[in-house]
């Protein structure tokens, strides 16, 4: 069973590279032929990457599947890749969610399709890439690898500001990565001065990591911590998103909900507390009140929006919020909770902006006020759309109420937090997400169908049905029973949660 | 059979799953229906058979827990999917699928032709599903399975034409008022959340019994049991219609009238009173809380009383009357007669479905007109309707031998006996206006001048599918009182026991202890004096609606209107919904649009990144002309930047 893991781990990374390649050898006319290789290398990809969950072993805490070559042995850097609970699951809804976002390219990207689709598989690799990394530089090198197929596809195939909002992402996340690159470097440095040599290993410096001065982990902290944040992204460094989102096509919003936003929670989890526990409990407070503020401030922003797409963004900023909430509530129901509100987030919305995307290509506008009374045309697409608003508004049955429960929960009984505001205000979310998302429903759905430009909107196709169905399964499946998911992340989660508690513990021991 | 009462909610579940699946193909209404009604049916049989297995058990023996998987582990954290059933979970539940059943019956003959017939009986189904487990629930997330999902039902049935409008303060469409009840609802969930969190935090779980454990073992500060009390009090005045969060059930009249007779009078409006009954030791234990939950009972109880004097619309008089019951069943539980208040449910139950089955039947046969200004004189057209709508009018106004009697003189009794003179006082004032508004209505629909239009409209009286279940309500908005017949009135009657109060003993038991209460049958003659008073005031409120509307004419004017600026205020619902509008829902979106999204987003942050970019040298300028479009060279810069750093770091070494 094991080396089925092992098989898993290098080809969920490299059929996407591999399907790249292909893509370049086919005639840049054979529309057909390079979309449906695109499909079938994401399709293999996804199916080969079951056995990271299949074969998962419940009872270890650590990486498992674990592949470690050397490769610049001078500093230290190895190929090291492996998988614990929570980038198991996040890779599979990465090889789950692309062949989503590629079929659903097929009917709307019309140009260039031969650079589209080669795009989308290398975005795949490098995303993939990040987490399954278990090396600092190759985590690095995965990490800056995603800008460049993201900033084409936002920038070529994107609407009408789509320049200003792929150069607007660029320097948002090379502003962060930049600091992440040299807190990087530094520890390595700092391996190599207290621990017998320059290494870039995860797995070495969970150890090492953890003993460094407290004043210094806050800067490293800091500087891990600014370059996530900015991906997820948490208030106030939430501007490039909307944006983004905007811009990009339906797919590029669909990936960019469905996994990019979760390579910063990703990452605050991997990095800030399982390097730095100390600076965690240190800078809980904080990140967490900004995490508050964003729950309110996106929904509250979101509720004005009069452009669907837009209305979405602003709600990941809220629900992402949430994550990091939990995260930072550092207690095992806050970080369980917000690693299935990582995979939950990465269903409901593409989902909707999957369904945004239907009416945006009958219409090609997304202004709200152009609907109204779309179920008298497309009752079947009334349905899912309705399955994914309350997936989103966090409905007690779908998905998304149990991530949000759990960091609510998480939050409410932090150790690390000292109050039960955190958890009350997060709360009122619950209520504006309803606002936000039942109002726009309302007013695109429901009400007589006058605007005589919609008179004669077609349901649904089979093909939309192939890429929502697939989705709806998985977000009543995780409504009505999340243990299939969250016994993966139970183990990993546990030792994260004591290691913060042990060195808590010790800090308060040594101060008194 | 206990072991199996997770049937009862599975079988609804699987007619949703049916009917919204494959009722279309199925198309048959006769079918569809059949499905619909014979899962409820199926569960009230199988409820039944469990109740009469209970009533051969010892009293104690009575509570059961069926657990079917983990729902939510993580850490400690744990919630089973599991039901309990108890002498009070399985009243609910015999209530909640026997009405259930006869509405669903009805709704065939009332939504015959609608083109969306088989989406109705699904939604109908799920909200069965759904308020089954609110009821059922072992713990607190199933309740809240159940609560959120009720309300999920409730939107979905109340804007189920979507495409109609629908009066109401900033309500154009139905769905608009659906909207409205799922967010006001919400409200009150985030209630539920913080009672959740904090049960959660002081007994490391959310089973009810633990909790209850913990409150009566002294486990939990008692500031935290009122925080907590208050918390589900906030949830309870969402769900039930209570001041503040009461705005929402008028305009719930929106959806089809079996919808309202179903969910927004006889089981889902409930839920606040089912929860507090649950969870009944956490109130006992605090005055404050009690305190609260019988101040907004006894406000919205009068409030709502007094403005159904001035609705014309036959389904918001009756909204406003469900609005009030609640009041009155909220005082109940609020002066700690914890029994009393279930025992309003249940008769309330019969007579309110009854009541808004009958004004179903009277839009049914006026051809959808609701406004019982432009009725009158439907007396002679629909006999059965006219007869049933009768009972329950009586049933309500509280006359002597109806079950609303019973239920409604016990709750006055309490108020004075465990709360104060004044408390009675203001709920007969309420039970005085209910029997006029009642009263006022029932004569202008049926008795006085045919005041509608006769060459457009042809009263007629509706099926039997329709009559049927008026029929078997009207029987028991009877003799549904005598379950529970106070002992002041047992005494009369040598000495009749009074059943469910002591069926739901157990259940009630620790927070009668905690309040002192006994149960012993001990009459004091004063309630006599004080039942005789009710009486009166009640007969007078009858007679005078009798003697302003009997005769109404189409020339009439409405007498109520001399009351001038008063009947103004009452017919606007003291304004409530305009100002809630003003204060709450235009600041919040002038503050979300103006400030935080316009100012803040995009001139604030944005406005920094933007300014900061262009300090930096005009770096965007500079990334505009290395944008060749050739991903290659970003690759090479990107590893040209890499390879830097790495050589600095080994020039360094």
């Amino acid at each position: 069973m094991g080396e089925l893991g092992y098989l898993a781990v290098l080809s969920s990374l490299f059929v996407p590279l591999v399907g790249t390649l292909a893509v370049g050898f086919i005639d840049r006319n054979q529309k057909k032929a390079i979309q449906w290789t695109t499909l079938v290398f994401s399709l293999i990809s996804f199916v080969l990457s079951l056995p990271l969950l299949t074969s998962f072993n419940l009872s270890d805490s650590g990486f498992q599947f674990e592949i470690n070559k050397v490769w610049i042995a001078s500093l230290g850097v190895g190929f090291h890749l492996g998988v614990d609970g929570m980038s198991a699951l996040l890779v599979v809804l990465t090889t789950l969610i692309m062949p989503i976002a590629i079929f659903s390219s097929f009917d709307a990207i019309n140009k260039r399709e031969k650079e589209y689709y080669a795009m989308l598989l290398f975005l795949q690799f490098g995303m993939t890439g990040v987490f399954l990394a278990l090396d600092t530089f190759l985590f690095y090198v995965f990490w800056e690898l995603i800008l460049i197929p993201m900033y084409f596809l936002i920038g070529i195939w994107g609407g009408q500001d789509r320049i200003y909002a792929a150069v607007k992402f660029f320097l948002y996340t090379v502003v962060g990565s930049l600091l992440m690159l040299v807190a990087i470097v530094w520890l390595g440095y700092y391996a190599q001065q207290n621990a017998g040599g320059f290494t870039a290993d995860i797995v070495k410096l969970r150890e090492i990591a953890p003993t460094i001065p407290s004043h210094i982990q806050q800067w490293m902290f800091l500087a891990f911590a600014l370059s996530f944040c900015i991906k997820v992204p948490l208030f106030p460094l939430h501007t490039w998103l909307p944006d983004a989102h905007v811009q990009a096509p339906t797919a590029g919003s669909v990936i960019l909900a469905g996994i990019l936003l979760k390579l910063g929670t990703y990452g605050l989890i991997r990095f800030n507390l399982e390097l730095f526990p100390q600076a965690s409990v240190t800078f809980a407070p904080i990140l967490s009140t900004l995490a508050v503020i964003g729950i309110i401030y996106g929904a509250l922003v979101a509720i004005v929006q009069t452009d669907v797409k837009k209305l979405v963004a602003y709600s990941s900023v809220s629900h992402l919020g949430f994550v990091v909430l939990g995260i930072f509530s550092m207690n095992q129901e806050g970080v369980q909770g917000a690693i299935i509100q990582m995979i939950n987030h990465g269903l409901s919305t593409p989902m909707l902006f999957l369904c945004v995307g239907v009416i945006y290509e009958r219409r090609h506008t997304r202004d709200i006020s152009e609907f109204g009374g779309l179920t008298s045309v497309m009752p079947r697409f009334c349905v899912l759309f309705a399955i994914a608003m309350f997936a989103s508004v966090g409905l007690p049955g779908l998905n998304g109420f149990v991530g949000e429960y759990l960091t609510l929960v998480g939050a409410f009984q932090s150790p690390y937090l000292h109050s039960w505001w955190y958890a009350i205000l997060s709360a009122t979310g619950v209520i504006f997400a309803a606002v936000y998302l039942l109002w726009m429903f309302q007013r695109v759905m429901f009400g007589t169908n006058d605007n005589p430009k919609n008179h004669s909107l077609q349901d649904v196709t089979r093909n939309e049905m192939a890429t929502l169905i697939p989705l709806v399964i998985l977000i009543v499946w995780l409504g009505v029973y999340p243990q299939s998911f969250m016994k993966y992340s139970a183990q990993s989660t546990k030792s994260v949660v004591e290691k913060i508690h042990k060195h808590h513990q010790g800090t308060m021991q040594a101060s008194r | 059979m206990i072991e199996q009462v997770y049937l009862i909610p599975l079988l609804p579940l699987i007619g949703f799953v049916v009917l919204g699946l494959f009722g279309k193909r199925i198309g048959n209404e006769k079918l569809l229906g059949m499905i619909g009604a014979s899962t409820v049916g199926a569960g009230f049989l199988i409820a039944l058979s469990i109740f009469f297995g209970m009533t051969g058990m010892q009293p104690e023996e009575r509570s059961h827990v069926v657990r079917l998987f983990t729902w939510i582990h993580a850490g400690d954290f744990t919630a089973d999917l599991a039901y309990r059933v108890d002498q009070l979970s399985i009243l609910f539940t015999m209530i909640i699928t026997g009405i259930g059943f006869l509405i669903h019956v009805y709704s065939i003959g009332y939504m015959h032709g609608d083109k969306s017939f088989f989406r109705f009986f699904a939604y109908l189904n799920l909200f069965v599903f759904m308020m089954l487990n609110l009821v059922l629930a072992n713990n607190f997330l199933v309740t809240f399975l159940g609560w959120e999902g009720v309300g999920l039902a409730s939107y979905l049935l109340i804007g189920f034409w979507y495409d109609q409008k629908f009066e109401g303060t900033n309500i154009t469409w139905t769905g608009d008022a659906a909207k409205k009840a799922f967010i006001v609802n919400r409200i009150g969930d985030f209630g539920m959340l913080i009672a959740m969190f904090i049960a959660y935090q002081y007994t490391g779980s959310l089973d009810y019994d633990k909790l209850q454990t913990a409150v009566v073992g002294g486990l939990i500060p008692a500031h935290i049991i009122t925080y907590m009390g208050l918390a589900i009090f906030l949830g309870c005045t969402g769900k039930s219609a209570q001041i503040p969060l009461g705005v929402w059930l008028p305009d719930a009249m929106a959806g089809p009238t079996p919808v309202s007779a179903l969910i927004h009078a006889a089981t889902m409006v409930t839920s606040g009173i089912f929860l507090i009954a649950r969870t009944n030791v956490v109130f006992a234990s605090s005055h404050t809380t009690l305190a609260v939950v019988t101040g907004v009972g006894i406000c919205t109880a009068f409030f709502a009383a007094t403005v159904g004097i001035a609705q014309n619309d036959i389904k918001k008089v009756l909204a406003y009357s469900t609005v009030s019951q609640l009041g009155f069943m909220f005082i109940a539980l609020g002066v700690g007669a914890f029994w009393v208040g279930v025992f309003h449910v249940m008769t309330h139950a019969f007579f309110k479905a009854l009541l808004f089955l009958g004004a179903g039947s009277v839009i049914h046969g006026m051809h959808h007109e609701q406004d019982i200004m432009k009725m009158g004189g439907l007396k002679k057209h629909m006999k059965i309707t006219h007869l049933t709508f009768f009972i329950g009018t009586l049933a309500i106004a509280g006359i002597p031998g109806l079950s609303g009697f019973f239920s409604k003189d016990e709750i006055l009794w309490k108020a004075f006996s465990s709360g104060s003179p004044v408390l009675w006082g203001v709920g007969v004032a309420a039970a005085f206006c209910t029997a006029f508004y009642m009263f006022r209505m029932f004569y202008l629909t049926f008795h006085g001048e045919e005041r509608f239009d006769h060459h457009h409209v042809h009263p007629h009286e509706s099926p039997l599918s329709m009559t049927f279940p008026l029929m078997v309500l009207a029987v028991f908005s009877i003799i549904g009182g005598y379950f529970g017949i106070p002992h002041a009135v047992g005494a009369l009657l040598g000495h009749a026991p009074n059943l469910l109060e002591h069926w739901l003993e157990p259940v009630f038991a620790d927070a009668d202890k905690i309040l002192n209460h006994s149960h012993a049958a001990h009459v004091e003659p004063i309630e006599y004096g004080l039942m005789v008073t009710s009486t009166v005031i009640a007969i007078i409120g009858i007679f005078l609606a009798r003697s302003l509307y009997r005769n109404y004419g189409k020339a009439s004017t409405e007498p109520t209107a001399k009351l001038g600026g008063l009947h103004a205020l009452l017919s606007k619902k003291y304004l409530v919904d305009e100002l809630y509008q003003a204060v709450f829902v235009n600041t919040f979106y002038t503050l979300s649009n103006s400030f935080l999204w316009k100012i803040f987003d995009v001139k604030g942050i944005d406005g920094v990144v933007n300014g900061t970019a262009q300090l930096i040298g005009g770096t965007a300028e500079r990334l505009r002309r290395i944008q060749t479009g050739v991903a290659q060279n970003y690759a090479v810069m990107m590893m040209a930047g890499i390879v830097a750093v790495l050589g600095y770091m080994v020039f360094v070494r």
